[in-house]
């Protein structure tokens, strides 16, 4: 596809570092999130939710409860007629969520029961009073344990698992090789811990109709989920994000609590609001990652990779949702950045009396790169090579894309000796080894340890189309419409900028709207580093096509060929080319064009045909202090290609906040149970998410390796510091302690956990 | 999680505030409210008055009293980190204020409230205990001073009566060495172990979180009297002192930990 940019044009504003535009109101006067909303003889909803893992409810006692001051009603399962949520996975219907639990509950944090009151406190309160009586059954949390049948969730299934695939076992793979490494790697559960909990608000319009603002990252999803579920023609359902505090992935699912909300509305024909507390939102919003895998990998004496082998298990929570179906991504990315000639994965996703698994940034991806790019360094460290020739030798070249994996991917496009050789420069690896080497010597108790990650990630995984219209206004200006959902993102700066680059148009005059069904027809949402190759590429191909329409008006205004129609340099309007005064104002054009019927305006659906896969190369410098098992992150440097950037800001502040994401996973992070099912970090003080003061100054670089799929020549980059990071900083800590014998220890790498192998 | 109901009165001095304590058996006294808020948020306390002192003028000071150093229990960790008579005279005190939580729970929090507070988890209870600070506590009897070492009685709890309101805290001149050693995993967290160390004439080590509540480590300090090595008293440090076992570290790790952190405090001072 030709890539149509400004010929005119001496600066483009693609590319440069353009403030968000977003940024003045949400720095001033704040944001306005679904907690803002406010409506007369409005309703507040608090729910009962189980506090034991996994329990037979012998009954629901609502009495004391409705009793309370406040209280407008009170539900429990036997008052929703609703059918269960269908999961993806149809063979197991015995797995659909109920609303709220009936029967019997599966994981501490699972709704019981649905107060309504007429403040939030008075719900609460209200909650408090409910009575349900649990008659306790075993508990699974461990996933390799829920393989046995000892506990099982669901007895009319029989057994934990949920789905599986591949296989694994042909030990004549590795037949060819000098040197066979194993490695078990425990990719822990996160909470993807947004600042803006989960919450959702109901009404009735005053059309009759069901209009719902949801903290989603997928608006239309939830139109059709609330037209489907409430037996609603979608016509009447009218579905509004408005400001989104962040998801991370875990917006992209739909949760019952939401979706009772709209049901309760309808019910007592009164608004209703529902936002949960942080600690509601520690075990209610799905979790993140959750994968045990076991990993061989073999190689000729010289390092050549031969074959490899991924045997995971996925932890699916008490109800599969998307998580459960993630390895598949884990697989598609197994081989990473090397020309593997043999490669086996296998995987079986189980129940445990858990949080439900959603995707959290990098959903599947950072668990095959994580997975990968440690056993490479294993495998280094046996053959006594440096991890980065090991990887460099091993690198699919630059001449061989669009590349075929071993597990169905094909890479677009990449260069990823050309990270590698950048990263190596930038971070001055050579020097970094001397000293690491001579801090050795002195015997220092803060011993440094490199990390090398080179990843490549998929983005826009599960090819599909995404909206975008442009319209010119009556004021001369534009109005966009995208089917994307931003959620922190600044998808309103980049679209601007995009449209500007066709128009000339200044971004001040261009107005951006996401996330209204009534206004975007239909539009999937911003999940999967999917916004700008779809989304922008929308708004960049409709931009095009309306502007060619401008020209056709202006030219005939102006008496001239639409081919020597240009912007004017201030963007007002157009002109003859070569001749400023020949010129009109796109104010006048769109009176014009009203009065012509012909509408400056197109919209359309842009589709790629295949995903793109963004790469880089990240290093971690880390010091850790033998004594304590402390772990200080000194540098970090990453040099990621995602293509071409068209917005840097955005782009740099994505990378930014991934990699810090990452490192909170090797270091910090992890979502724990104690062994009946009880969340052992249910808050953020027990939660330990990252905060500035563990993280050095960024290095950050960017090489850009241009897509042909999309006439931006984007890949996504919302999630690959995320992915690239987290190996690197867990290789630097293991490469900090390989001089006293360890291997491998599981993340987060916490100074117990290292001063406990040390010790050993 | 909310707080249970509860009723809010602001007191406008001292008497004032213990006029109003009194009026309630289950009263708390509330000053920057960040030990007490998130206890109340997960109701492990729910006092049906709180009296908020916060606003008491009269109780946020720090003055040079010759022998000593005087600061008024309302003195916020920003003020008590930034005092230019603490910088100079004690040090180890700015320091340490300067270290708990982060800017916004500086601004608001006050060392009173820490102290009387009594966590033993609390980075101030303990360097107040190193420095054998003197607390003083007024009630409608009158007036009484007591020392940090009979101060902190166990978990959460401390000399203080129910009708007492902490008023001052007294700190002698004449620290000539200071070490205070936190270890945690994220800057703002709680300390996993903290250590303590002051030179006064003697040498005074104390620790945070090694116990129900701040602990002077009788074992190194008579280790050093002994004339001890400060790896052998380092060693001795936790002698008596059996550690809670949590998420970030086991029994076993804190007292590795205490032993590695006096050593480095000792070297250190």
């Amino acid at each position: 596809m030709p890539v149509e940019f400004r010929k005119d044009a001496v600066l483009s504003i693609l590319g440069n570092k353009v403030l968000r535009l977003e940024d003045p109101k949400l720095l001033t006067v704040g944001g306005t999130y679904v907690g803002d909303l406010w409506l007369e003889s409005m309703v507040h909803v608090s729910y009962v939710t189980s506090t034991v893992a996994h329990a037979r409810i012998i009954g629901v006692d609502l009495e004391a409860a409705a009793s309370m001051p406040g209280v407008v009603a009170i539900y429990s399962s036997k008052d929703v007629e609703l059918s269960p949520m269908a999961s993806m996975f149809r063979d197991k219907p015995a797995m659909n969520r109920p609303f709220l639990a009936k029967d019997r509950v599966r994981f501490v944090g699972e709704p019981v029961a649905m107060v309504l009151a007429t403040s939030q406190e008075a719900a609460i309160d209200a909650a408090e009073m409910v009575l349900v009586e649990y008659d306790p059954l075993p508990v699974v949390v461990d996933p390799e344990r829920a393989l046995d049948a000892d506990v099982v969730l669901y007895d009319e299934v029989g057994s934990n698992i949920v789905t599986s695939f591949g296989e694994a076992g042909d030990e004549t793979i590795f037949g060819s090789c000098d040197v066979v490494v194993s490695l078990k790697i425990i990719n822990q559960r996160l909470a993807p811990a947004p600042l803006e909990v989960r919450s959702a608000m109901a009404t009735v319009d005053k059309y009759g109709r069901l209009l719902f603002y949801a903290s989603t990252q997928t608006p239309h999803a939830v139109k059709t989920l609330l037209a489907k579920v409430l037996k609603l023609d979608p016509t009447q359902v009218h579905v509004i994000t408005p400001d989104v505090g962040g998801g991370f992935g875990a917006k992209a699912t739909q949760y019952p609590e939401e979706i009772l909300v709209a049901w309760a509305a309808l019910k007592l024909g009164r608004p209703v609001r529902w936002v949960e507390t942080r600690s509601e939102n520690m075990v209610g919003l799905g979790h993140g990652r959750a994968q045990v895998q076991n990993l061989t990998l073999g190689a000729l004496a010289d390092g050549t990779i031969q074959a490899y082998r991924v045997d995971v298990i996925q932890d699916s929570g008490a109800y599969p949702s998307i998580g459960a179906f993630l390895p598949i991504l884990t697989k598609t990315m197994a081989s990473g950045v090397y020309d593997i000639p043999k490669i086996e994965f296998r995987s079986t996703s189980v129940v445990t009396n858990t949080t439900p698994i959603v995707s959290y940034r990098g959903a599947g991806r950072p668990e095959a790169t994580e997975a990968i790019e440690r056993i490479i360094d294993v495998l280094a460290r046996k053959l006594d090579m440096d991890p980065v020739e090991v990887r460099r030798i091993n690198l699919i070249s630059k001449d061989r894309f669009p590349y075929d994996t071993g597990t169905g991917a094909t890479y677009d496009v990449g260069d990823y000796e050309g990270a590698l050789d950048m990263l190596m420069e930038y971070s001055n690896y050579a020097e970094l080894r001397r000293e690491q080497k001579e801090r050795l010597e002195t015997s220092s108790k803060q011993v440094l340890g490199v990390g090398v990650s080179v990843y490549v990630e998929i983005t826009n995984p599960f090819p599909n189309s995404e909206f975008g219209g442009v319209e010119l206004t009556k004021d001369g200006g534009l109005s966009i419409r995208s089917g994307t959902s931003p959620h922190g993102q600044g998808h309103r700066t980049a679209w601007s900028m995009v449209a500007s680059e066709i128009f000339g148009i200044p971004l001040e005059k261009i107005q951006v709207i996401t996330g209204d069904t009534d206004v975007v027809p239909h539009g999937v949402g911003t999940f999967g580093s999917r916004s700008l190759q779809l989304g922008g590429a929308a708004v960049h191909e409709a931009s095009v096509r309306a502007f060619e329409m401008a020209r056709e008006v202006a030219a005939e205004m102006l008496e001239a060929s639409p081919s020597d129609i240009v912007p004017t340099p201030d963007g007002d309007g157009l002109n003859v080319v070569g001749v400023p005064t020949s010129k009109v104002t796109y104010a006048e054009i769109y009176e014009r064009s009203i009065a012509i019927g012909k509408k400056v305006t197109h919209e359309l659906d842009f589709s790629e045909t295949n995903s793109t896969f963004p790469f880089g190369a990240h290093l971690a410098v880390v010091e850790v202090d033998i004594e304590t098992g402390k772990v200080e992150l000194k540098r970090f440097v990453a040099v990621d290609d995602a293509g071409r950037i068209v917005a840097p800001l955005l782009a740099e502040g994505q990378v930014h906040g991934g990699i810090a994401q990452g490192v909170a996973q090797a270091l910090l992070e992890e979502f724990s149970y104690d062994q009946r099912g009880n969340p052992q970090t249910g808050n953020l003080s027990d939660y330990t998410f990252i905060s500035a003061m563990e993280l050095p100054s960024f290095e950050v670089s960017h090489q850009e390796t241009p897509t042909h799929l999309n006439p931006l020549g984007a890949k996504g980059i919302g999630e690959s510091g995320t992915i690239g990071s987290t190996p690197a900083v867990h290789n630097a800590v293991l490469d900090a302690l390989a001089p006293f014998g360890l291997i491998h220890i599981d993340m987060p790498l916490t100074p117990q956990k290292i001063w406990s192998a040390l010790s050993r | 999680m909310y707080p249970a109901k509860f009723d809010y009165v602001r007191a406008t001095d001292v008497s004032d505030a213990l006029a109003k304590i009194g009026s309630d058996e289950d009263a708390k006294f509330i000053a920057g409210g960040h030990s007490l808020v998130p206890l109340m948020k997960f109701r492990l306390a729910t006092p049906s008055l709180l009296v908020d002192i916060g606003r008491i003028g009269e109780l946020s000071y720090v003055k040079d009293e010759g022998d000593y150093i005087a600061i008024g229990a309302l003195t916020r960790h920003h003020d008590v980190q930034h005092s230019e008579i603490l910088q100079s005279h004690l040090p180890i005190l700015s320091h340490v204020a300067g270290l708990v939580g982060d800017p916004q729970v500086r601004h608001r929090g006050t060392i009173g409230g820490s102290v009387a507070h009594g966590d033993g988890a609390s980075d101030l209870p303990a360097v107040l205990l190193a420095l054998d600070a003197t607390m003083v506590a007024r009630s409608g009897e009158g007036q009484r001073e007591i020392q940090a070492k009979s101060f902190f009685k166990g978990f959460l709890e401390t000399d203080l009566r129910p009708d007492e309101i902490l008023t001052e805290i007294r700190v002698a001149k004449g620290v000539k060495g200071w070490s205070f050693q936190k270890f945690n995993r994220r800057a703002q967290d709680w300390a996993i172990v903290g250590v303590a160390a002051v030179s006064n004439g003697s040498t005074k080590v104390a620790f945070v979180n090694m116990g129900s509540s701040p602990l002077r480590s009788v074992g190194c300090e008579e280790a050093l009297r002994d004339g001890a090595s400060i790896t052998e008293a380092a060693e001795r440090a936790v002698d008596g002192i059996e550690p809670p076992s949590d998420l970030n570290a086991t029994s076993e790790f804190r007292v590795h930990l205490a032993k590695v952190l006096t050593r480095r405090a000792l070297e250190e001072i």
